[in-house]
């Protein structure tokens, strides 16, 4: 298999404090993985290392053959390659649906105004909010927020998505809608990062699940080993509370 | 009685005031607006985030101390000692004669400048963080962040502290008379000095200082809302066609 994105030997610290120790993982073409632990684990900022948000302090980071961290590389080029969606939606409020849509495509990938618009149609019906394009984002719930967020991404057309907890700040009634819309891309054979705290999710949706524990990779391996059969007592201790709560 | 003379001046002299209102909301128009471009390039250069080249991050760092020193030096002197400074030094400097109206555009501009860079730079902490990394998320460089995320939410929010500076630019307008600008301030005192009713020329003038600031207050707050938007907005599809769906 391809692989889209190899993190090698990964590291960040805030000053003195090491958040990120010796990641090493990579994401294959069309592979689901999601990133689960407890909050303070690191997942986050791992995700947020991935497209340079945060900037790494040690490793590399490999995509095309080329390490990303090198100081010549163009990182805007790169970020259009990953579609990044936030806990906190970060809809544009300025701009309605389909400006939040059309905004990437048509300043940074260069499309032209019309193509942009078709493009984000076609996203907007692949989450459902193509009825409201007009909207500005105050109008919206959070669901529908995530969604249109989703298709923002999506709009860019990138080779990776990438999910910071984006059910995390929605109501839960809300949660269902976006998950839903998450599974259907992972079916059409999406490439998806995502941290979740969703555990029943993670378990169906993915083909691989990194637990993550203090910064490290502490087990990865398939949902059925990670939630069934785990090797490592902490994976097992982590899944005891969380099952537990949820 | 001081109430006819008070008509009297204005039915006698009215097209002096007119000029001497049009100039002034002329230099504090233009210099509001220039003010307000000065600020938000400020802005703009004062948020960059810290470039990686060494080279860069040390021109950065000059232009940003400039900045301050401009803005520290602007906020902390008043205009009327900035207009007798800036209109003499350069004619001093440059042997040159300036004309009044330009000197009062730049001075209003400049000092204007120092007050909205810093209401800009307070915009724009003010828009939320996420709006900056959803922008960068998406391969947005730092002008095209600003450009098309940010500054428009930062125009809509610096537009009443704007409008008060306008409102403020129009009254203060008047200190520029020491350097003979003949904006409404100057042109009344004239007026003042052929009939000597001092109380009935100023009484006017307040008159038409007041219309001129309620007219552009009122103005501005009709923009404001305009700026913000509908509170509806249609869906658009078959089964829903011309439904209003409402906050």
């Amino acid at each position: 298999m391809e692989k889209v994105i190899d993190i090698q030997h990964l590291s960040k610290s805030y000053g003195a404090h090491e958040v990120l120790k010796d990641i090493n993982f990579s994401v294959e073409k069309g592979e689901v993985v999601s990133i689960i632990g407890s909050s303070g684990s690191g997942k986050s900022t791992l995700l947020r290392c991935v497209n340079l948000l945060e900037r790494p302090t040690g490793g590399a980071i490999i995509y095309n053959g080329e390490n990303i961290l090198d100081d010549k590389h163009d990182l805007n080029q790169y970020r259009t390659k990953l579609g990044m969606v936030f806990q906190h939606f970060n809809l544009f409020n300025n701009l309605n649906v389909l400006g939040n849509c059309t905004v990437g495509q048509v300043q940074v990938l260069k499309r032209s105004k019309l193509e942009a618009e078709s493009i984000a149609r076609k996203y907007l019906s692949v989450v459902g909010m193509e009825q409201y394009i007009n909207a500005k984002p105050k109008h919206l719930s959070g669901g529908q927020k995530q969604r249109v967020a989703i298709a923002r991404a999506l709009s860019m057309e990138p080779d990776v998505m990438l999910f910071d907890e984006p059910t995390s700040a929605l109501d839960p009634e809300m949660v269902g809608e976006v998950l839903k819309v998450m599974k259907e891309l992972a079916n059409t054979g999406l490439t998806m990062l995502i941290v979740t705290h969703e555990m029943e999710f993670a378990r169906e949706v993915s083909d691989r699940v990194v637990f993550m524990d203090k910064g490290v990779i502490a087990e990865a391996g398939s949902p059925e080993q990670i939630f069934s059969n785990p090797n490592e007592e902490r994976t097992r201790e982590f899944l005891k509370r969380t099952l537990k709560q949820g | 009685m001081s109430f006819e003379y008070i008509v009297k001046i204005f039915i006698d002299y009215w097209p002096m005031f007119l000029r001497g209102a049009g100039l002034t909301l002329l230099i504090a128009l233009v210099g509001t607006v220039i003010g307000a471009v000065i600020g938000l390039l400020i802005g703009i250069v004062r948020t960059i985030p810290r470039p990686e080249s060494k080279v860069k991050r040390v021109v950065l760092k000059i232009v940003n101390v400039i900045f301050s020193i401009y803005i520290e030096i602007f906020r902390s002197t008043p205009m009327i000692v900035q207009a007798m400074v800036i209109f003499y030094g350069i004619a001093m400097a440059f042997q040159i004669d300036m004309d009044r109206i330009v000197a009062a555009i730049l001075i209003v501009s400049i000092n204007t400048g120092a007050y909205m860079a810093e209401i800009v730079r307070g915009g724009i902490v003010s828009v939320d963080k996420g709006q900056f990394e959803a922008a960068r998320a998406i391969g947005m460089n730092h002008w095209q962040t600003m450009k098309n995320v940010v500054l428009p939410q930062v125009i809509r929010n610096i537009l009443p502290a704007t409008g008060n500076e306008f409102v403020i630019n129009i009254k203060d307008t008047s200190v520029l008379n020491v350097i003979s600008v003949s904006e409404l301030y100057f042109v009344t005192n004239s007026i003042a000095g052929m009939n000597f009713r001092f109380f009935e020329s100023f009484f006017v003038a307040s008159v038409i200082y007041f219309i001129l600031t309620f007219t552009i207050t009122r103005i501005l707050r009709y923009f404001e809302r305009k700026l913000d938007g509908p509170d509806n907005y249609t869906m658009i599809g078959s089964s829903l066609q011309n439904e209003k769906a409402t906050l």
